[in-house]
């Protein structure tokens, strides 16, 4: 399924948009122009990578520093484990699209546990 | 450079390591470690897995099958650094000859003077620390934390989420004065009371006292007991240097080093909660002790270390921590010590969502957020542009 994410004019080189999937995506627009998406959470805990740092083509979490290579999803730095899930991304007329991956998301112990009714994920982010 | 040591095999260790092989060093490559673990991440120690959320297999550092083609010497402490032949001694009796040395051995908890030989009271450093502290915990009752920074908070928490009746006793006026300011330190500590743990501050401790070799209670100096099933003691960490006196290799509150992690030493580098660093941002030689750093500066050490010195690695970013506590975020970057303002910026200190900037003569120097991920994100890369390129805000 693609979904209309955000205008390409909209998102700046060097920023990073968070799209109200469930669970979120985030699309990064990178100084070198290129545009990708992955799952807005952190595969360790519940934090969102779209208020990562974005160097590059890499992502470094805001709260462990875990850094998350764009194109692949791949953990490029600790502690995070596993990858984050990757979506493909289309710019057509001026509008990003994002095509859902029906891969598995690697979703944090905490959010899953919150995902299946279990405690609520700690920490309210503002 | 055909050989190299890392002495250490936590995480500057392992980011050493790593940052070798990134940086093109195909030598032999011998990892020492004193633990038998294989490499794992302490911050978890105080927080999830304390808490039982978070299970053994997801500390370890190391990803699924990696190789970094090294020799790894796991339960092997070294006790001597010859500066002249560039050998590490071990306890064992070997020796571990190589061209350069990474100096990685970390910190140590702080013992109570005093405290020693009664079952039921902790420090909190190692894996085996704090499975030793999860099985006390696990009996309930009353815990008491000495010490009121980051990880006596945090074990704090922890300990109220799991039932247990808890209070913090500090010797300070104020805890966290020293990392966050006394106006923060104030702030952040509120979180104890927010929550009913007990915190006491300005008073300290005068004595354990116990029965049948485990501890009872807790006396302050103010004559005041405090019954405990448990002590937790959270006086901080000394780094793990003994075993270089009379190396040659120069100490000051750990290995003192240049702004890339040089000692005196050609050929050994130190990195992680063991080296002081001379900060140019502060112009004195400070000890990192923050995950982030052990984690980031061992590349600039290496590309120091591969080139010999003639490489300028890129400087450090200032310096980073985060804490969890109550299920509240707190992040914290730059330097509070040199600041002479410190203001909130977003929110309000009421609602536990905040974000606090430190000033020196209008410049800010640090920041900090409590639940502020996002701001404090902008504001940390603010504080880590190169000085002409700042603006006031973000
Ligand atoms: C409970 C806890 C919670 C923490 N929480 C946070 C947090 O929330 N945020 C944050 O930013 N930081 C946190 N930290 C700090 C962070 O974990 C450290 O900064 C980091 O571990 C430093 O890594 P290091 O490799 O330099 O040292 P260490 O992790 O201390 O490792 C040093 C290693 O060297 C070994 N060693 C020592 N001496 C010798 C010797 N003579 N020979 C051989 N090996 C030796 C030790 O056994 C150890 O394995 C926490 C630390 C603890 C203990
Ligand atoms: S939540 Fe992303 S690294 Fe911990």
């Amino acid at each position: 399924m693609m979904i209309p994410a955000c205008p390409l004019a909209d998102l700046p080189r060097g920023e990073a948009f968070r799209l109200q999937t469930d669970p979120p995506v985030a699309v990064f627009h990178t100084e070198d122009g290129e545009v990708y998406a992955i799952d807005d959470t952190c595969t360790h805990q519940d934090a969102s990578l779209a208020d990562g740092w974005l160097e590059g083509c890499e992502v470094e979490c805001p709260l462990h520093a875990s850094k998350f290579d764009l194109r692949t999803g791949g953990v490029d730095a600790p502690p995070a484990r596993l990858s984050v899930r990757t979506h493909q991304v289309l710019v057509e007329d001026g509008m990003i699209y994002v095509k859902l991956s029906d891969a598995p998301p690697n979703l944090p112990p905490s959010c899953a546990a919150a995902r299946l009714g279990g405690i609520a994920a700690t920490g309210g982010v503002a | 450079m055909r050989s190299v040591a890392v002495v250490g095999a936590s995480l500057a260790g392992l980011s050493a390591a790593r940052a070798l092989r990134a940086q093109g060093y195909d030598g032999r490559l011998v990892i020492v470690g004193e633990e038998t673990h294989r490499p794992y991440d302490r911050p978890p120690l105080s927080k999830e897995f304390l808490s039982g959320r978070t299970a053994e297999s997801e500390l370890l550092l190391e990803a699924d099958g990696e190789d970094l083609g090294a020799q790894w010497l796991l339960g092997a402490r070294a006790v001597g650094l010859d500066r002249a032949d560039r050998a590490v001694r071990l306890a064992d009796g070997r020796t571990v000859r190589a061209d350069g040395i990474v100096l990685a051995t970390g910190a140590a908890a702080r013992t109570l003077q005093g405290g020693h030989g009664l079952g039921g009271v902790h420090v909190l450093r190692t894996l085996d620390d704090a499975r030793a502290l999860r099985a006390d915990l696990a009996r309930g009752g009353q815990l008491v934390v000495i010490g009121g920074g980051f990880i006596g908070a945090e074990v704090a928490s922890t300990a109220h989420e799991l039932g247990l009746d808890v209070t913090v006793v500090e010797a300070a006026p104020t805890p966290l004065a020293g990392p966050l300011g006394t106006a923060m330190g104030e702030l952040v500590s509120a979180l104890h009371a927010d929550h009913g743990v007990r915190l006491l501050c300005g008073v300290g401790v005068q004595a354990l006292s116990g029965s049948r070799g485990r501890v009872t209670a807790v006396l302050l100096e103010d004559g005041r007991s405090l019954p405990a099933d448990t002590v937790v003691a959270g006086v901080g960490a000394r780094p793990c240097v003994e075993w270089l006196e009379g190396s040659g290799v120069a100490l000051d509150n750990g290995v003192r080093c240049d702004a890339a992690g040089a000692t005196n030493i050609p050929g050994v580098v130190a990195v992680g909660d063991c080296a002081a660093w001379y900060d140019p941002a502060v112009g004195a030689h400070r000890r990192v002790e923050h995950w982030t750093g052990a984690r980031e500066r061992p590349a600039a050490a290496v590309t120091a270390l591969l080139s010999g010195g003639a490489a300028v690695p890129e400087p450090p970013r200032p310096p980073y921590f985060w804490s969890d506590q109550y299920g509240v975020r707190i992040q914290f970057a730059g330097h509070a010590a040199g600041a002479d303002s410190v203001t909130i910026e977003e929110g309000a200190a009421d609602d536990r969502s905040f974000l606090a900037v430190y000033r020196q003569a209008d410049r800010p120097v640090a920041v900090l957020g409590v639940n502020r991920t996002r701001p404090f994100m902008r504001w940390r890369r603010q504080l880590a542009a190169p000085a002409g390129q700042r603006i006031g805000a973000p």
